[in-house]
Formats: structure tokens, C-alpha cells, sequence
């Protein structure tokens, strides 16, 4: 028993001293930067976070590395640098708030905001708390933004953060964006829609095409759902869509459920019209996925790596060099994010020695004031509610790769 | 110091564990509330309250009643969300922010415990590792409910839905909850106070409880239940009262987390959840209160230090191997002999001083 208290006295005082003591030390890191931090004393810090680990890693180290091959280049020109952090937070808002929080202990002075939406609810309000300048790639919830009434209430539950814009299009606009190209374009009569319902851009899409839909009085016949335990096995969902004798289906969702879907349709011998959204591209870049079964899928996405434009071919080469892979949507985003903040930084005249917050107040004018011709959409504008103006494109898979509709 | 040595262990160990409680927030909320601790260490702060409670209110199903229990976390969401859509909820009603943070705990203590009550009723009907499996269900179905649950509110109070948002709500109402995009928009009423109050009052309930006659028949179920239920112990009342109270408990660390968030939503609150809670509790010592709470901050903390963010990719797999060393070096007979000679060591020293 004598030992165990003094097991515990000890465990005690040490708690106290690594609490303390891991206090001191990054309480000493945050002032570093200024004194001149790691990199050059004329670099603007920009922090970013984002699933770098687990599930939904795919997406947030393709946003990192977009990223981070704007910053290289945008470094490689001389003049203002940009010092490029990211952060692990593991699609989690707790641990985002703390990836956050150490970009702080940084010294970040802009933030590339969160990739994925339920951490980007998070750390967007502690972004507009520290009046800290927020673009995010693809965090595309209306949460993000606030000052979007809910649809269901028709009042606004959270108030518009008036720092924090998107690079990425708004849930609501790709449904009901959607909705519409199906209907112009008349390409079926009765639609199924597949959902993830434990997911806010999938959530949030769909309740939008939903609305759209019934307003245009598209023919939905079958909506089922599904979440992430259960996204290994299609067959009740398709099943459904095929007995309702759907012909389009609607997929607001990920590529990586697209794919078994594609999958396991072809098993049961299903084929309807398939039509994704942004999140469908990435697709034909699944291992071990037979791509001939995403053949004549449909796809609104703002990015297509295989356009023949000299930025786009450039970016694709550089980033397949660097990374052996074919960079998607997220990546291109985040690319345009940090060309976008860089744009706005030098038309400000924004030096490194200013605080946050002031390069949050210059960078919040400019970018209600400019145009920006990105990777992912020529002639962007942003307005006051910090959602971006650009028209998705309508794609088609054809003979494994994406084709332009229109 | 001599009255100290003179109390019987336990109660020595009980009291130390409050001194260390105390002293380690008189020494963190100065420092916090002056800025001296870096933003992450200070964000961390409630959260890590929250899984300190955790961790001991799951200690006292595991620990001192000896039943492994694989669904705290569903405990932890019930408190969360119920906790949260009080505090939504009361927002006009109770304007200040920390008497609405303790009306929110208590009915997320509360929600939790009849939740408990409900589960415990299956639940204390089986042993072992039948039981560890029916929580670990009871935990996923608390998630799915949670996932599928529509609240808002309007003048006319508050209204559910399930599966769908069906609610017609009137003018100038608001969605709380939003089914599996959780609670968009929850204002931080938490604080470091509050957090190190609910845990002197967790640890209160629990001493209380293991040095009661209550305590001591549970703990008897614990050693010998053939035995204990020989002597006329009721199995099944006892074990309610720690599974209860231990539900309870969580609902009130449930409710304290999420309003120290931002957000939260229903698959926080998953099975990992559950095993990491766990972890603490079993890296800590089961039975032993002051081994969950350091287990708890340190594991909670270790993640998002420096050094560990230092790693890049290989962050997560260096705090699994850490885990790892950390349970083998607790657990190895060469290592506590060494602390135990050290110990014993310093206590030889301690004695000639005092003699002197």
C-alpha cells in the first residue's frame, strides 16, 4: 500500500509537470514565428487540415498535395512565399479543432479551412471566433458558411461566419443543379436515388435534389439510403431501384460506394443511367476497379483532369510526377484555393509581419471584389454569403475517361 | 503528513487523488486564464474533463464491479445530445451560460440513467462476456437512434421525428438536431471549472459508493458472486446501482463534451469510442480511480503534443506502439520492482529525515 501512494503521489506531481511542462514549450513555439519561425521571414504562414489518416484519407492528402504544388510553385517565382502546413484530423471535429489549434500555436496567419464538412462546421467557427481568414477546398456543407436558412424551418440556425468562403460548390446547388440538368436534358423517366444518410454532403445534396425534383416534377420511384457500416452490400438498395423499374439512378455520394455499386449493379444485371456529382470523380482512379463498368456514368464536377488546357496539363503532370497518381477534384481544388489566397494576398499588398487578423479583414474585401480563373472553373466569383460562383460541367465516362457533355 | 500515514490506505489513496485533482487545476486555470498554455493544450482542456469522467464512470463497471461493459459510449451520447438540445433549448429561458451548462448536465446524468436502467434490465440478467456483447449491441443501437432523430423547436416547445424530418415547425422555429449531421450550431458553454468540478463529484460518488455498504456487496459480487449471493447479497440490485450510476455518470461527461464542441454528431460516439474509454480504464488499473484519470490525460493529450504532430503519417502508428510499450511496461515485473525499489528507496530517506 506504501507503494501505491507513493505511485500516486508521484503520478500526481508528474501529471502536473507534463501538463505544465508541454504547456510551456508550445506556449515558447507560438511566439517563435515572430522572431522569423523555420522559412524565410517574408513567408505567409497558411495552415490547412484535413483527413491525412483513416477513412477519408484519400481526400485530405489529395488536398494537401494540391496544395502544396501551388505553394512549391508560387514559391519557385520569388517574391511573397507561402510557408504551407497541414494537419491530420482524422474526418473527426474534435480532433479538427485541435489541428486547429496547433496551426494557432503556429503562428498561422491564413487558414486553408478543413477539407471534409462535419470538421469544417468546427473549425469554421473558430476560425470567424479568431477573425482568421478561411477558404476551404471542398467542405461544401451550407453549415460551413451559416447564414443559409434550413430548408426544413426556413430560419437561420447559424449565423453567417463572415470570414470563411468556399472553393468548392454549396451542397444545395449540386442537387438541385442536378435535379435540373436531368430534367433539361430529360435523361430519365423514373429515378432512383441512393444516399448515404449518416453524411452531410451526402445528406444536404439530396435534400436539395429532393426539393428541385418535386418542383420540377421529376419521377423519383425509389429512395434508399445506406450508412458507413453498411456500405460494403448494395443489393437491398438496388434491388429496390430495380423492382420501382428506375432508369437513372442518382448517387450523391463518394467514388469509393460508387464503385461497389457499379459493382455489384453489373452482378445483379442491372443497368440503368448512372449520374454522380463532384464526388463521383476520382472513380476510374480505384484499385482494382473495373472501370468498364463506370462506362457512360454522368457527372457534374467542376474539375476534369483531362482537359486540354495548359494549366490543367501542367498541374496533372506535375502532381502525377510528384505522386504516381491522377489528381482529383480535391486536389485541384486546393490548388486553386492557395493561387486564389496568393492572388488576393499580393492585390492587398499583404506583408508576413501583419497580424491575422488584418490580412483576414484585406483578404475578405478582395475576395468579394475579384475574379479568379482556377483549374476548376474560369471567371469565379465570391459574394458576401462566401459561396462561389462557377457552373459545374457535365461530364461523361466514355471509353475510360471523362468526356465533356455539352 | 502524520495524519496522513495514520488513515487507512484506501482512504489515504482517496484523499490523495482529490489533492492531486485539486493541485493540478490550481495549477492549470491560472496558467489557462492568463494564456500561458498553447491553444491546443487549451482546447483540450474540457475535453479531456470529459474523458477523465469517462474513464471512471466506466471504471466503476469494470473496476469495482468486474463486469467489462463494450457500449459506454452510448451512455456518453445519450448525455451529449440530450445535454445539448437542453442547452439549445433553454437558451432564451436561462440566460447564463453556466447554470445552463448544469441544468444540461444533470438532464443529460439523468436521460442516461433511465437509458441505463432500460439496458440494465437485459443486460444484468447475464454474465461475462455475454453481457460485454449485449452492451457492445446496446451501444449501436443507441448510435443508429441517435443517427435517425430529428429535433426542433418553436414556441410550442420542442418537436421529434424519426427516420425523416417530418416536423412542421412555426415561426421563428429552429432544427436542433439534425439526424445524422448531428448538432450543427452549439454554443461552447463548457469550461475548465466546470469540467474539474464534475470530476471532484464524480470521484465524491464514487469513493462514497466503494466505502459504503452498497460498495462493499457490489465488490463481493465482484469477488465471488456464488458466494456474495450465499450471503443474501441481491445480485441483480446491486449491479443496477453501479450500472446506473456508472450511466449516469457518463451522461453527465456526455453532456459536458459536447458543449465544449462546436459539433457533434451521432458517429463520434461509436464503438471506437467505447474501446478507447477502455483502454484508459484497463492502462490505469481497474478499480483504481486515480490510475483512470491519468491514463485518460495522457492518453488524450499525447495524440496533439509536438512531438507526436512532429510524425506526420506515422502519428497514429506511434501512439498504437506507445500504447503497447506503455501496457507491457505497466504490466512487466522487472519495471514495477524497479519502481517499487526506488520507491522504497526514497521512503528509507524520508524516514531518516523525519527521525532527525
Amino acid at each position: 500500500m506504501k507503494k501505491r501512494v507513493f505511485a500516486l503521489a508521484m503520478a500526481a506531481v508528474m501529471t502536473v509537470g507534463l501538463l505544465s511542462g508541454c504547456g510551456d514549450k508550445k506556449a515558447q513555439e507560438s511566439k517563435a514565428p515572430e522572431n522569423g519561425g523555420s522559412t524565410a521571414a517574408n513567408a505567409i504562414k497558411v495552415g490547412g487540415c484535413g483527413p491525412l489518416t483513416g477513412g477519408a484519407a484519400i481526400y485530405g492528402n489529395a488536398a494537401a498535395r494540391g496544395a502544396q504544388i501551388a505553394a512549391d510553385e508560387i514559391n519557385a517565382k520569388g517574391g511573397l512565399q507561402i510557408d504551407l502546413r497541414y494537419e491530420d484530423d482524422a474526418h473527426d471535429a474534435e480532433k479538427s479543432v485541435n489541428a486547429y489549434n496547433t496551426l494557432k500555436g503556429w503562428g498561422m496567419q491564413v487558414f486553408l479551412g478543413s477539407v471534409t464538412s462535419t470538421p469544417g462546421v468546427a473549425t469554421s467557427v473558430e476560425a470567424n471566433n479568431d477573425h482568421m481568414f478561411y477558404l476551404t477546398p471542398s467542405a461544401s456543407s451550407t453549415d460551413v458558411l451559416g447564414g443559409v436558412a434550413n430548408p426544413l424551418t426556413g430560419t437561420v440556425d447559424i449565423q453567417r461566419k463572415d470570414n470563411v468562403f468556399q472553393m468548392c460548390f454549396v451542397d444545395p446547388n449540386q442537387g438541385s443543379a442536378s435535379a435540373q440538368y436531368i430534367y433539361d436534358q430529360n435523361l430519365g423517366s423514373s429515378i432512383a436515388v441512393i444516399y448515404k444518410n449518416d453524411d452531410v454532403y451526402s445528406t444536404g445534396v439530396y435534400n436539395s435534389f429532393d426539393a428541385k425534383a418535386k418542383e420540377l416534377g421529376l419521377n423519383v420511384v425509389s429512395v434508399t439510403t445506406f450508412t458507413t457500416d453498411t456500405q460494403t452490400d448494395f443489393s437491398v438498395q438496388l434491388g429496390d431501384a430495380k423492382n420501382a423499374g428506375a432508369d437513372l439512378v442518382f448517387l450523391p455520394m463518394y467514388y469509393d460506394a460508387a464503385a461497389l455499386i457499379f459493382t455489384q449493379a453489373n452482378a445483379m444485371g442491372y443497368a440503368p443511367k448512372w449520374f454522380g456529382i463532384d464526388g463521383m470523380d476520382g472513380i476510374l482512379g480505384v484499385q482494382g476497379f473495373d472501370t468498364t463498368l463506370a462506362e457512360g456514368v454522368m457527372l457534374l464536377t467542376p474539375f476534369n483532369a483531362d482537359a486540354e488546357d495548359e494549366a490543367t496539363k501542367n498541374f496533372v503532370k506535375t502532381y502525377q510526377d510528384k505522386y504516381s497518381e491522377v489528381p482529383n477534384q480535391f486536389a485541384a481544388d486546393a490548388y486553386d484555393c492557395v493561387y486564389a489566397i496568393y492572388n488576393a494576398l499580393t492585390e492587398a499588398g499583404v506583408t508576413a509581419d501583419m497580424s491575422a487578423s488584418d490580412i483576414c479583414d484585406k483578404l475578405m474585401a478582395q475576395f468579394t471584389a475579384m475574379t479568379f480563373d482556377g483549374l476548376t472553373g474560369e471567371g469565379m466569383t465570391w459574394d458576401a454569403s462566401g459561396a462561389v460562383t462557377k457552373s459545374p460541367k457535365g461530364m461523361v465516362i466514355q471509353d475510360g475517361a471523362y468526356v465533356g457533355m455539352d | 503528513m502524520n495524519r496522513l500515514k495514520s488513515m487507512s490506505p484506501a482512504t489515504r489513496t482517496n484523499f490523495l487523488t482529490y489533492a492531486g485533482v485539486i493541485l493540478t487545476f490550481a495549477i492549470l486555470q491560472p496558467l489557462s486564464a492568463a494564456g500561458k498554455i498553447s491553444p491546443t493544450l487549451q482546447g483540450q482542456l474540457v475535453p479531456v474533463c470529459a474523458y477523465v469522467v469517462m474513464a471512471l464512470s466506466l471504471n466503476l463497471t469494470v473496476g469495482v464491479l468486474g463486469e467489462l461493459s463494450l457500449g459506454h459510449a452510448g451512455f456518453m451520447s445519450v448525455g451529449a445530445f440530450s445535454g445539448a438540445v437542453c442547452a439549445s433549448a433553454l437558451q432564451n429561458v436561462i440566460p447564463a451560460p453556466g447554470l445552463r451548462l448544469g441544468v444540461s448536465m444533470v438532464v443529460g446524468a439523468l436521460l442516461a440513467g433511465i437509458v441505463g436502467t432500460v439496458i440494465s434490465v437485459p443486460v444484468l440478467r447475464l454474465n461475462g462476456d455475454y453481457l460485454a456483447i449485449v452492451t457492445l449491441a446496446f451501444g449501436q443501437i443507441i448510435k443508429s437512434i441517435v443517427e435517425n432523430l430529428y429535433v426542433g423547436v418553436d414556441a410550442k416547445g420542442l418537436h421529434f421525428s424519426f427516420l425523416q424530418p417530418t416536423m412542421r415547425l412555426g415561426e421563428g422555429g429552429r432544427m436542433i438536431l439534425n439526424g445524422p449531421m448531428g448538432i450543427p450550431n452549439i454554443s461552447k458553454i463548457s469550461t475548465f471549472l466546470a469540467g474539474f468540478l464534475l470530476i471532484m463529484v464524480t470521484l465524491a460518488v464514487i469513493f462514497n459508493l466503494v466505502n459504503s455498504r452498497s460498495g462493499r456487496a457490489i465488490m463481493a459480487l465482484r469477488d465471488n458472486r456464488i458466494a456474495a449471493e450465499s450471503v443474501g447479497i441481491n445480485v441483480i440490485k446491486y449491479k443496477m446501482m453501479a450500472f446506473v450510476i456508472s450511466a449516469a455518470l457518463a451522461g453527465a461527461a456526455g453532456a459536458l463534451f459536447s458543449l465544449g464542441q462546436n459539433t457533434i454528431v451521432a458517429s463520434k460516439f461509436d464503438f471506437n469510442m467505447s474501446i478507447l474509454i477502455l483502454v484508459y480504464v484497463v492502462l490505469g488499473g481497474q478499480g483504481k480511480m486515480w490510475g483512470s484519470i491519468l491514463a485518460a490525460s495522457f492518453l488524450t493529450i499525447l495524440p496533439e503534443t509536438a512531438a507526436m504532430r512532429d510524425l506526420k503519417d506515422y502519428r497514429m502508428l506511434a501512439y498504437a506502439i506507445v500504447l503497447i510499450l506503455v501496457m507491457l511496461a505497466t504490466n512487466s515485473p522487472a519495471v514495477q520492482g524497479f519502481f517499487a525499489k526506488l520507491f522504497r528507496g526514497k521512503k528509507k530517506e524520508n524516514e531518516k529525515g523525519g527521525a532527525q
